[in-house]
């Protein structure tokens, strides 16, 4: 045997490890959630197979409206996200405007979930920092108007809440993407044939690059159709979506409503796949819209005004988003801050003062537990990849598409079963458990972020060096790592953003005992001070923030004589 | 569902007390060959107090206990250092955001046959948790909080709810922690004209619209709110004592869901949503989008100034009739595993000193369920001393203590209330 | 495994073929003595770069291949691509971003040269042959194109390969210094006594060559 062939044998389970470790934990929590949908639940005395939790479920008064809610979350938000990505990557490629966006969005992204719409909460309530700016000078409101916003009937805040959060997210996977589709090239080619900046990207480069994203967009779209914090904070309440409709029934005192919430998990499960296929249909439908305009020969050379449009509404979300973080970053600081005032009338450091000496335990088990799961989660990836890499195989993408599945089926169908089949095996409540737990997101957010970078690596770099006489080890170590060590970073500090943002894992599997920013902001979120909402957003933006500085900063002063190892090169 | 849950109770198993006591006697046998003294050392008796002590010595408590509020964290955080001072245990407070939670796990547990080294050894709770738990066997089967040192101070006598917990009795299953009773509060730099009763309340409504809002049942303080309208409104009060049959329901929902559809088209939002809980009432008069709010622990609107939350002309009221109160506990789940040390801290937590310092609107401000006349002079000093602050109604001022209706009025006020309001 | 043997000096390759699903890419037999370069001409998709990648071991597993090599009489068809003491170069330089002018250097060097001061020497020394004295510091994406080729055919020379692959390795560069780079890699490549394979398309670099040229069909040999 040779020892590259040895070599490739090491690694060869890494795969299986992989899939083992995303996908076990999914389907066995998923079986934890069948049984008790279908009636069995034996420590409730329910031990007879029946349809009963359904019938229960499907006569809930406004489940139609809950439904049609989720689906429209998922699909419009998601789709006005794709809008905003594409009216700026049409518009604006190659341009001033878009370097800076990318530089501004990227520590966006480390950013919960819940701060961004307790942000967006503040910054448009009818007694919200707007209104205050111009009240009562401009409008002559002493007291707030009262309309219907957050929480309207047809979901708009949650809506525009969800999409300045995912826009983000895809304009940062699109940007990765560009480079391996040579998107540059093929717009420049469609401009010289006479069309228009933006037909050209759209027919040039859209549909590559689509390729590339969908997946990312199938698991905004889960995400969007299942979420549970935001539609609590900026969604309708009557009837609310059908995520929180069922952490309200998971969380009821009378315990029979557990199997209603189990019928409801299983339901969540059907309206995610559900979206999943409208939005399929829809991507047909518009496939072959945009193949009879290619058809039609027009150039759209007057792009202007959608060039522009898609400027401001970028532009806007992004303000949004910061100003609903600067609201929350100044009632950390504030003293009594009453309507219609535009500024608290104190500030002080109080809040803080006050909670520096809890911070030190929570901080370090997001620590350890982000660290454990990111370097496994590193570790695993970077096995499969080069054990692709020895092989010299290319990747089936339908390998790709599993990656996706922790990110697709919603949490709260899977968690609670797996909780279960922890404790039965005993394992629940410790360290490892918990890791475990968030490795099934954090392992596929690694992969996905550094499978690109990894593939796209000239592989003739590894075939000179092992002609210079150098084995897989001595390649791995000395060129791969090496020249990947920004993406890897990356990789690592994406992942490790993951894990701190995890709340429902941490607490079900850490029985409550791993006590992490997250959770101690979502406990503390529950008594509603906005000052300490405030403050611990501003502190579980913290440590993902310092990971991505790393990130950026070791491979910068590493490389400060490496032309060719600067981002915009690689 | 509820139906359902009523019809559990006959069939019933308790598998789990035979094989326990098969164990216990197995492992007597096993321990008596070597030392025949500590023949029941599974066995708990906590009228040795002394024994309980010792045991505890060196355990670790996992109280899982509400985490929303962090005046009441940092009480915990105190109870914990003296517990680890005076009796060498070390207390975790595991924060929850919904004990409707901490029930999951405790049934998660004991769905996977977890019988011993349960992750909950103390559950703050009351209620409905607390029936829920009773009723599924999930406690720690036997009566003890009667036989804790401090149980004697309780005020059994004059406060029924401390061993009745809505309606259902505690049965020494938990033990009583503080008192709660709804009380409303204003901002009386701009209200002046107070409700002082359910009806007075929609009239103020149809006054000042927009201006009022109760959480959305079944929040806890949402269905409260239905419960003491309901309670003003019925023929009597004494039928809502009583289990609802269809006749008694129908007397008091038709007058409580007039009363509603009346109230709904001046409520904030046109009743078109409502907020989410006590804090999100809180916030709302905060941001002076509403003028009335209401709570369950007479001191939030004192703690809420003290924390800046609120402006300092905030005040408290009470309705003429009196109120809904009640009280809440601690308890012990049934595979916990410091059980010794849930029961010292249990003790401590009704211990004079501790509930002194509870009561104390500068550190939290629950009321106590003392009997201050029990109380020597020194402890009784304690309380004595305490400023309630601006916002907080004195005992007199408060009124009358109304009792929880029958927790089968709940269930029906709560999906009846779902079905008409919940979608629109 | 065959005792190298000194009347067999040189590269051979006997009945190499290389298959694409099932469609025939190359079917040749060749020897190429020490100091002679064979330049190997076809047009592009005729398989002459998956020749080169099947003699140094990375051919990608979609085609099959089949034939021996010899390198002096042992042969290497088996051999781990390290261990087959094959130097290559590519159209494009391909020095290592993260490491210095002097890294990428280190890295070719053979392992055999021990001491930190006898490497450096080496180094200098391989430098100063490329008129390139003082570069060890220097940022390769600094260089011009012409000094990069040259620091990567040194490179390639430290590791002291037994024989020479190039894959159009001038094709990127402009004309003059085309001209020039090619005399230089030609000039060690016979210096060394290497037998050298050339890839092209360029009758140029066939030419400048002055060996025997190989021409391939788009459909094979």
């Amino acid at each position: 045997m040779t020892n590259t062939e040895k070599g490739s044998l090491l690694f060869r389970p890494a795969p299986l490890l992989a899939l083992l470790l995303m996908l076990g934990p999914i389907l066995a929590g998923l079986l934890g959630v069948l049984l008790p949908a279908f009636g069995w639940m034996p420590v409730l005395g329910q031990e007879r197979l029946t349809l009963a939790p359904f019938s229960d479920l499907f006569v809930t008064p406004g489940l139609l409206r809950s439904l049609a809610l989720s689906l429209a979350s998922g699909l419009i938000a998601t789709c006005l996200a794709v809008l905003l990505t594409i009216g700026l990557l049409a518009g604006w490629s190659d341009t001033r405007l878009l370097r800076s966006m990318q530089q501004l969005i990227s520590p966006l992204l480390s950013i919960p979930h819940a701060a961004t719409a307790l942000g967006f909460a503040f910054l448009f309530a009818p007694s919200g920092w707007l209104v205050r700016m111009i009240s009562p000078d401009l409008t002559g409101w002493s007291r707030p108007p009262d309309w219907l916003f957050p929480h309207d009937p047809f979901g708009l805040a949650m809506i525009i809440g969800l999409t300045i959060k995912e826009m983000p997210f895809l304009l940062l996977v699109s940007l990765a993407a560009l480079p391996q589709i040579e998107a540059g090239k093929m717009a420049t080619a469609a401009r010289t044939l006479g069309y228009g900046k933006v037909a050209s990207w759209l027919y040039a480069v859209w549909p590559r690059l689509y390729r590339q994203i969908r997946l990312p967009v199938f698991a905004t779209i889960a995400y969007a159709s299942s979420v549970v914090d935001v539609a609590l904070i900026l969604g309708p309440t009557n009837p609310p979506t059908l995520a929180v409709q069922l952490v309200r029934w998971m969380s009821d005192p009378d315990l029979s409503m557990r199997l209603l919430a189990s019928a409801g998990a299983l339901l969540q499960l059907v309206v995610t796949l559900a979206a999943l296929a409208l939005w399929w249909l829809a991507e047909r439908i518009l496939s072959h819209l945009i193949a009879h305009a290619i058809g039609t020969g027009r150039r759209f050379q007057k792009d202007g005004v959608i060039r522009w449009l898609g400027a401001l509404f970028n532009i806007a979300a992004v303000v949004i988003m910061l100003s609903g973080l600067a609201g929350l970053a100044l009632w950390s600081i504030a003293g009594l801050w009453c309507f219609p005032d535009a500024m608290p009338v104190t500030l002080t450091l109080q809040n803080w003062m006050r909670h520096a000496s809890m911070l030190s335990e929570p901080l370090l088990n997001a620590l350890l537990i982000g660290l454990l799961s990111t370097l496994i989660g590193l570790l695993v990836t970077i096995a499969c990849l080069e054990t692709e890499c020895r092989a010299h195989r290319t990747p089936a993408s339908r390998s790709l598409s599993i990656l996706y599945w922790p990110l697709i089926v919603p949490q709260v169908a899977f968690l609670f079963g797996l909780q279960l089949i922890a404790i039965s095996l005993d394992v629940a409540y410790s360290l490892w458990s918990v890791v475990l737990s968030h490795l099934v997101f954090v392992l596929p957010y690694i992969f996905l972020s550094l499978g690109a970078p990894w593939r796209a690596l000239d592989p003739r770099f590894a075939g000179i060096a092992a002609s210079l006489g150098h084995g897989p080890w001595s390649i791995l170590f000395r060129i791969r790592l090496p020249m990947l060590l920004r993406p890897i970073l990356t990789a690592a500090a994406i992942g490790f953003a993951v894990s701190i943002g995890q709340y429902l894992a941490t607490i079900l599997m850490g029985g409550g005992r791993w006590e992490t920013i997250t959770t101690e902001a979502v406990s503390l979120s529950a008594g509603g001070n906005r000052r300490l909402i405030g403050l611990y957003a501003m502190l579980q933006m913290l440590l993902p923030f310092l990971g991505f500085l790393l990130a950026v900063g070791v491979p910068h002063i590493l490389f400060r004589n490496r032309r060719d190892m600067a981002p915009t090169n690689r | 569902m509820p139906m359902r849950r009523k019809a559990d109770n006959g069939r019933k198993k308790k598998p789990s007390r035979a094989t326990n006591l098969m164990r216990l006697a197995l492992s007597g046998l096993v321990a008596g060959l070597a030392l025949p003294a500590v023949a029941m050392s599974g066995e708990l008796d906590v009228r040795d107090w002394p024994s309980v002590l010792e045991k505890a010595r060196g355990q670790t408590v996992y109280f899982h206990a509400w985490g929303g509020g962090e005046r009441i964290n940092a009480y915990i955080d105190w109870a914990g250092k003296e517990l680890s001072r005076r009796h060498g245990i070390t207390l975790k407070h595991v924060k929850v955001s919904d004990t409707a939670n901490v029930v999951s796990q405790i049934i998660a547990e004991k769905a996977a046959g977890k019988q011993t080294g349960g992750s909950v050894d103390l559950v703050w709770i009351n209620g409905e948790n607390f029936a829920s738990l009773k009723e599924k066997g999930l406690l720690l089967p036997m009566s003890w909080a009667p036989d804790l040192p401090n149980y004697r101070f309780a005020d059994i006598a004059g406060k029924p709810t401390l061993t009745t917990d809505f309606t259902v009795p505690t049965d020494g299953l938990e033990s009583p922690w503080g008192m709660a009773q709804l009380s409303f509060y204003y901002d009386s730099a701009i209200t002046s004209d107070l409700p002082r009763s359910a009806t007075e309340l929609l009239d103020w409504a149809k006054t000042h619209p927009g201006r009022f809002a109760y959480p959305k049942p079944p929040d806890f303080l949402g269905s409260t709110f239905l419960k003491q309208v309901a309670l003003e409104l019925a023929p009597d009060p004494s039928l809502l004592a009583k289990p609802a049959t269809d006749e008694r329901y129908k007397q008091v929902a038709d007058k409580l869901f007039a009363y509603l559809d009346a109230l709904h088209p001046y409520l904030w939002r046109k009743a078109k949503a409502f907020p989410d809980n006590v804090s999100s009432l809180k916030n709302l008069l905060a941001d002076g989008e509403t003028e009335i709010a209401f709570t369950f622990n007479p001191s939030d609107a004192s703690a809420a100034i003290a924390n800046q939350e609120l402006p300092d002309t905030v005040r408290s009221f009470s309705f003429e009739m009196g109120t809904i109160g009640n009280s809440h506990f601690v308890a012990i789940p049934f595979n916990a595993n410091a059980r010794e040390g849930a029961l010292v801290l249990a003790d401590f937590l009704l211990s004079p000193e501790a509930q002194a310092r509870k009561q104390d609107p500068a550190i939290w401000g629950d009321p106590t369920v003392l009997d201050l006349d029990s109380l020597d002079e020194a402890d009784k000093a304690r309380f004595d001393g305490l400023d309630l602050g601006v916002a907080t109604l004195k005992p007199d001022e408060i009124g009358p203590s109304l009792p929880e209706p029958h927790a089968s009025w709940m269930e029906r006020l709560e999906k009846d209330w779902t079905t008409r309001y919940g979608v629109q | 495994m065959p005792e190298a043997d000194t009347s067999k000096a040189g590269l051979q390759l006997e009945e190499i073929n290389i298959k694409l699903a099932g469609h025939a890419l190359i079917d040749l037999s060749l020897s190429v003595s020490p100091g002679e370069i064979v330049t190997i001409m076809g047009p592009s998709g005729s398989g002459k770069s998956s020749l080169l990648a099947y003699l140094c071991g990375f051919l990608a597993p979609d085609f099959r291949a089949g034939g021996r090599i010899l390198l002096n009489g042992k042969d290497i068809t088996s051999l781990p691509p390290e261990q087959r003491h094959l130097g290559i170069l590519f159209q494009d330089p391909l020095l290592f971003p993260h490491l210095s002018v002097a890294g990428n250097l280190a890295f070719g060097l053979s392992a055999d040269c021990k001491g930190r001061q006898k490497r450096a020497q080496t180094i200098a020394g391989a430098l100063a042959d490329i008129n390139m004295d003082g570069f060890e510091a220097r940022d390769p994406a600094t260089l011009s194109g012409g000094q990069k080729a040259r620091v990567a055919l040194a490179r390639v020379l430290l590791s002291e390969p037994k024989a020479l692959l190039l894959d159009e390795p001038f094709s990127k560069l402009d004309a003059d210094l085309r001209a020039q780079i090619r005399s230089h890699v030609f000039g060690r490549a016979r210096q060394k006594g290497l037998p050298t394979l050339l890839v092209t398309h360029d009758e140029m670099d066939a030419e400048a060559a002055g060996g025997r040229i190989i021409r391939l069909d788009p459909c094979g040999l």
